[in-house]
C-alpha cells in the first residue's frame, strides 16, 4: 500500500427529496481493498455509481493519482482503469463465455484469441472457466467469474465489487477472496461493497461507512468487532435477537417424499423432499439461490398443488389444498418477492392486509368484504411491526423494502399461525428491520409455532435457527442442531462448491 | 428537458382528470381535422357535442343517447371485468351478434302466440349466447392455454358469418317476399323490447345497462370475488398467493362479459333494430372496449364514457348529414379519443419535470 490511487473530496448527490450522498470523503490506496459499508439507502450504490460515470456529482471532486477524474459516462472510467462487477449479472443465457465477454469489449479480438486469453487470465487467477460453455449451463457462482474476468482483462486499476458474495456457497467465496488477495498483491485497488461484516473483516484492509449519506467513519476491520461496525453503520446500539427457548412439542408440519416437477422452464424441480418441524422449532433451510428455494415455499403455501399425502398438517394431509384452506388450518407463508408476489405494488397496505387475511382475520363475510377491519388489520400491523409509513391508505410499492418486508412478516405473524414458512425475511432488508424480524420470529417460536426459514444468509439462519438443513438442486438434506456445525459442514451440506474445487485441481 | 418521473403511488387526482384531458385534445386535434378537410372547426364541434343535447331538435336526439348508450354501456362494464384482471375479451361484437340471434330465434319459435314469458325467456336465450360464445375462448385458455385475445376475435368474424347464414337461412322471414332479414320482432308485441317509459329511448336494455352498472361497483368494492379480480390484474402472482383460482376467474370474466354483451345483443335485436339482418351489428362490442377504457374500467367512468361515446355517434351523425363530413372522420374521431386517453395516461403514474439532463 504506497500512495493514494483514487481521492475522493466532498462528492455530493441530491435527488428530490433525498439526499443520497453529503459531502462524501474518503481515499482509497494502490493495492488495498476497501470496504465501502452501509445499510440500504445508506448511498453506496450512488457512490459507487458516481465513480463508475453512471451518475454525475452535483458538485465535490474525484482524483485519480493527482490528476482530476469525472468521467462522464461509464466508458470513460473503464478506459481510466476502472472496472465494475454488478450484483446482477448482465449475460446472456443463450451465448457462451467468450461470446459474453466480447459483447461488452469496445473492439473485440477473434473469438479464438480471446479464448486463449480468457483461460490464460483464468487459470493466472485461480477462476477456471471454459470460454466455450453456453453461459445458461453455468452456476451463479461460474457466472461472477465470467463477470468477474471480462473486468480482468481490462486490467483495470480499480475494481469494484458489489455485494460478490451473496450467490456463492462458503468454498465460493473462499476462492473469490483467494483470487481478490491475489490481485491486491499485484497492485490493484479493489472497492467492496457488503453487508457481511464477518467477511470484511477477513477480507480488507480499510472500511468507509456511509449513513444517511454521510461518510460516519473510516476503520480497520481487522482491529474493529462486527458489532462496532454494525452499530456506526446503524447509529445506535443494536439488539440482538434472543431466543426464549422454547420447548419443541409436537409435530407440527410433516413433509414426506415430496416431489414436484419445476413449475417453469427456469425453476427447480423438488426431488424427494422429507422435513418435520416440531412446534416450537426454528428449522432454517439454507442454499444457494435457485436449488429450489421458491419451488418448496409455493408446494407449502398451496400456490402449486402436490399429492395429498406428501404434505401433513399435524397429522392431516394436506398437499391438495389450496392456500386459504392452509391459511384456515394455520399454515401460514411469506414468499421472497415482496413487490408482485407477497404484496400488490399498486394496491393500498389496507388490501394488501386483506390480500392474506381474509381467511383468518374474519375480513369478509359470505363474500363481502368488510372494509372496516380490514383497515384496522392493517393499522395494527402498521403499529406492532413499526412500519414507517403514513397510513394504511399508501400504497405497498410507496414503501421502501425493509418496511414493506416488516409489513408482510408482521401480516403472517399477526394472524398467529401455528406453522410459519418464510423465504429470505431479511433480504434487502436494513440492520434494524432485520433484526426486528428475527426478533419476531423467535417470539412466534416461543409461543409455540414451528418455523421454517429459507434464507440465503447463514449469518442469519446460524443466529435464529435450531435445526438447520440445506437444498441443493431441489433436494433437501437431512436437518442437524444448528450449534453442532462448522462452516465447512453447512458448505458440504449446501453442495460443496458445485464441483469448482474440481475444475481447481484440473487447472 | 423534459423528463419523467414515476410517482410513488398513482395520482388519484390524474386518474379521473385524463379523460378529461383526453376528450379536450380530441376535440383540439379533432377540430384541426375538420379544419383541414375545409368545414369550420368550430362549428363541427358544436354540431358533435352541442346540437345532440340542446339544438333545435334536441328533443329527438336525447332518447338516442340512451338508445346508443345503453349497449356500449351494457357490454362495457362486462368487459371491464375481464380487463380489470388482464383477460382480454375483444370479441365482444361476436358475443353480441350471437346473444342477438339465440335471443331472436327463442322468440320467433313462439311467434305468433302472445304470452307474458315470451320475453323473459328470449332474455334468457340471450345471455345463454352469447356466455357460450365467450365460452369457446375461455375453455381452450383454460384447457390449452391459447391466447384468448385471438380467439375471441377470430370468433367475431364466425358470428358474422353465421348472423349471415341465419337471415338467409333458418330465421328468414317466410313472409319476407324472399328479402333477407327475419320477421321484425317490433311487430310482435310479446317479443318486442319496448320502451319502458314512451318518448325517453329507455327500453329494458337501458335498465339493465344501469343495474349492471350497479352490480359492477359493488362486486368491484365490496366483494372478495371483485377484489380477486383487481389483484390478479395488479400482481398475478400476488392473487395466487392470495388463493385466488385463475382457471375459475377466467371462466368469470368471459363469462360475464360474455353474458353482458349476449344481454346487449339481445335487447338491441328485439329494441331497435327489430329483426335479424344481414349487417344488424354496428360494431357496438368494439366501441365498447374504447368505452371501457375510457371510462377507466371503473363502473361509474363507464356509465359516463358511454354516454359520452353515444353522443360523438349521434353528433358524428348530424355532422354527416349536416356538414358533409365524411363518415371515416368521425370513426377517426373516435379513436383519437382513446389514442388521446392512453397517451394522458401516462400522468397517472409519472409527473413531468422540467430538468437539467443528466449524464447517461
Amino acid at each position: 500500500m504506497t500512495g493514494t490511487l483514487i481521492s475522493i473530496q466532498g462528492l455530493t448527490k441530491a435527488y428530490p427529496g433525498v439526499v443520497a450522498n453529503d459531502t462524501v470523503s474518503f481515499d482509497i490506496g494502490e493495492g488495498e481493498i476497501h470496504a465501502l459499508l452501509g445499510e440500504n439507502g445508506a448511498g453506496k450504490s450512488t457512490l459507487v455509481k458516481m465513480i463508475y460515470g453512471l451518475v454525475k456529482p452535483d458538485s465535490g471532486t474525484m482524483e485519480m493519482r493527482g490528476a482530476p477524474f469525472a468521467p462522464p459516462e461509464p466508458r470513460a472510467a473503464r478506459a481510466a482503469g476502472v472496472a465494475m462487477v454488478f450484483q446482477h449479472f448482465s449475460l446472456f443465457d443463450a451465448l457462451d463465455v467468450a461470446e459474453n465477454i466480447a459483447l461488452g469489449m469496445e473492439n473485440p479480438p477473434p473469438l479464438r484469441d480471446l479464448a486463449a486469453r480468457i483461460r490464460t487470465v483464468s487459470e493466472e487467477y485461480g477462476l477456471p472457466l471454459d470460454p466455450y460453455r453456453t453461459v445458461g449451463d453455468l452456476s451463479a457462482g461460474e457466472r461472477q467469474r465470467v463477470e468477474i474476468i471480462r473486468c480482468l482483462l481490462q486490467d483495470p486499476k480499480l475494481l469494484i465489487m458489489d455485494e460478490p458474495t451473496s450467490v456463492l456457497t462458503p468454498q465460493e467465496v473462499e476462492i473469490l477472496f483467494e483470487t481478490l488477495r491475489k490481485l491486491r498483491e499485484e497492485g490493484t485497488s479493489i472497492l467492496y461493497i457488503s453487508h457481511k461484516l464477518e467477511e470484511i473483516r477477513a477480507l480488507c484492509d480499510t472500511a468507509t461507512i456511509l449513513r444517511l449519506g454521510k461518510n460516519v467513519g473510516t476503520c480497520v476491520p481487522r482491529d474493529t468487532t462486527a458489532r462496532q461496525m454494525a452499530e456506526m453503520m446503524v447509529g445506535s446500539e443494536l439488539q440482538t435477537p434472543k431466543s426464549a427457548g422454547a420447548e419443541m412439542g409436537a409435530v407440527a408440519l410433516d413433509v414426506a417424499g415430496l416431489s414436484m416437477p419445476a413449475p417453469s422452464q427456469f425453476g427447480t424441480s423438488l426431488k424427494n423432499v422429507h422435513l418435520e418441524l416440531k412446534k416450537g422449532e426454528i428449522l432454517g433451510i439454507g442454499g444457494v439461490a435457485g436449488n429450489g428455494q421458491d419451488e418448496l415455499l409455493l408446494a407449502l403455501s398451496g400456490e402449486l398443488r402436490v399429492p395429498r399425502d406428501a404434505i401433513k398438517f399435524a397429522g392431516q394431509p394436506i398437499g391438495h389444498l389450496g392456500p386459504n384452506a392452509r391459511r384456515a388450518l394455520g399454515l401460514l407463508c411469506a414468499p421472497e418477492e415482496r413487490l408482485g408476489h407477497a404484496a400488490a405494488p399498486d394496491m393500498s397496505l389496507t388490501e394488501n392486509a386483506l390480500l392474506t387475511g381474509a381467511v383468518r382475520e374474519g375480513l369478509e363475510r359470505n363474500g363481502f368484504l368488510r372494509w372496516g377491519k380490514a383497515r384496522q388489520f392493517a393499522e395494527d400491523i402498521i403499529a406492532k411491526f413499526d412500519v414507517r409509513t403514513p397510513g394504511p391508505d399508501n400504497a405497498a410499492r410507496s414503501l421502501s423494502g425493509g418496511n414493506l418486508q416488516k409489513f408482510v412478516i408482521g401480516r403472517e405473524v399477526l394472524q398467529r399461525p401455528e406453522v410459519l414458512v418464510v423465504n429470505q425475511p431479511t433480504w434487502g432488508v436494513d440492520a434494524s428491520a432485520a433484526a426486528a424480524i428475527r426478533q419476531a420470529l423467535l417470539d412466534l417460536a416461543a409461543r409455540g409455532a414451528g418455523v421454517i426459514v429459507i434464507s440465503q444468509d447463514l449469518d442469519e439462519l446460524m443466529e435464529v435457527s435450531d435445526n438447520f438443513a440445506a437444498l441443493n438442486e431441489g433436494r433437501l438434506t437431512a436437518k442437524r442442531p444448528t450449534a453442532e456445525l462448522t462452516v465447512e459442514e453447512i458448505g458440504l451440506m449446501m453442495g460443496g462448491a458445485h464441483g469448482m474445487e474440481v475444475a481447481h485441481a484440473e487447472a | 428537458m423534459l423528463k419523467l418521473e414515476k410517482r410513488p403511488q398513482p395520482s388519484r387526482v390524474f386518474a379521473w382528470l385524463t379523460p378529461i384531458f383526453a376528450v379536450i385534445a380530441t376535440m383540439i386535434a379533432g377540430g384541426l381535422l375538420f379544419a383541414a378537410l375545409g368545414k369550420n372547426p368550430v362549428e363541427a364541434i358544436r354540431t358533435i357535442f352541442w346540437d345532440p343535447l340542446f339544438g333545435e331538435f334536441a328533443f329527438y336526439y336525447r332518447p338516442q343517447l340512451l338508445v346508443k348508450g345503453g349497449p356500449l354501456i351494457l357490454i362495457a362494464i362486462g368487459l371491464s371485468l375481464g380487463f380489470r384482471a388482464g383477460i382480454w375479451n375483444i370479441g365482444a361484437e361476436g358475443q353480441y351478434i350471437v346473444g342477438a340471434i339465440c335471443g331472436a330465434a327463442v322468440g320467433l319459435a313462439f311467434y305468433p302466440l302472445e304470452a307474458w314469458y315470451i320475453f323473459p325467456l328470449m332474455i334468457l336465450g340471450g345471455a345463454l349466447g352469447g356466455l357460450l360464445w365467450a365460452m369457446i375462448p375461455a375453455l381452450l385458455k383454460v384447457k390449452f392455454g391459447t391466447n384468448e385475445i385471438l380467439v375471441s376475435l377470430m370468433l367475431v368474424y364466425v358470428a358474422e358469418n353465421l348472423l349471415a347464414a341465419m337471415a338467409l337461412g333458418p330465421l328468414k322471414n317466410p313472409e319476407g317476399h324472399g328479402f333477407p332479414g327475419s320477421r321484425n320482432l317490433k311487430d310482435y308485441p310479446s317479443a318486442f323490447n319496448d320502451e319502458i317509459i314512451t318518448g325517453t329511448g329507455m327500453h329494458w336494455g337501458v335498465l339493465t345497462a344501469f343495474l349492471a352498472v350497479i352490480f359492477a361497483y359493488i362486486l368491484l368494492n365490496r366483494h372478495l370475488l371483485g377484489f380477486s379480480i383487481r389483484l390478479t390484474g395488479e400482481a398475478p402472482r400476488a392473487a395466487r398467493f392470495s388463493g385466488v383460482n385463475p382457471t375459475r376467474l377466467i371462466l368469470f370474466c368471459l363469462g360475464m362479459s360474455g353474458l353482458m354483451a349476449g344481454l346487449a345483443g339481445l335487447f338491441e335485436v328485439s329494441g331497435p333494430s327489430g329483426q335479424v339482418s344481414i349487417d344488424f351489428n354496428v360494431g357496438y362490442g368494439f366501441t365498447a372496449i374504447i368505452v371501457a377504457f375510457l371510462g377507466r374500467l371503473h363502473p361509474v367512468g363507464i356509465l359516463l364514457a358511454g354516454l359520452l361515446m353515444a353522443l360523438t355517434y349521434i353528433g358524428g351523425e348530424l355532422a354527416q348529414g349536416n356538414l358533409g363530413l365524411p363518415s371515416a372522420a368521425i370513426q377517426l374521431f373516435q379513436g383519437m379519443l382513446l389514442f388521446f386517453l392512453l397517451a394522458v395516461d401516462l400522468l397517472t403514474n409519472y409527473r413531468v419535470r422540467f430538468a437539467k439532463s443528466e449524464a447517461a
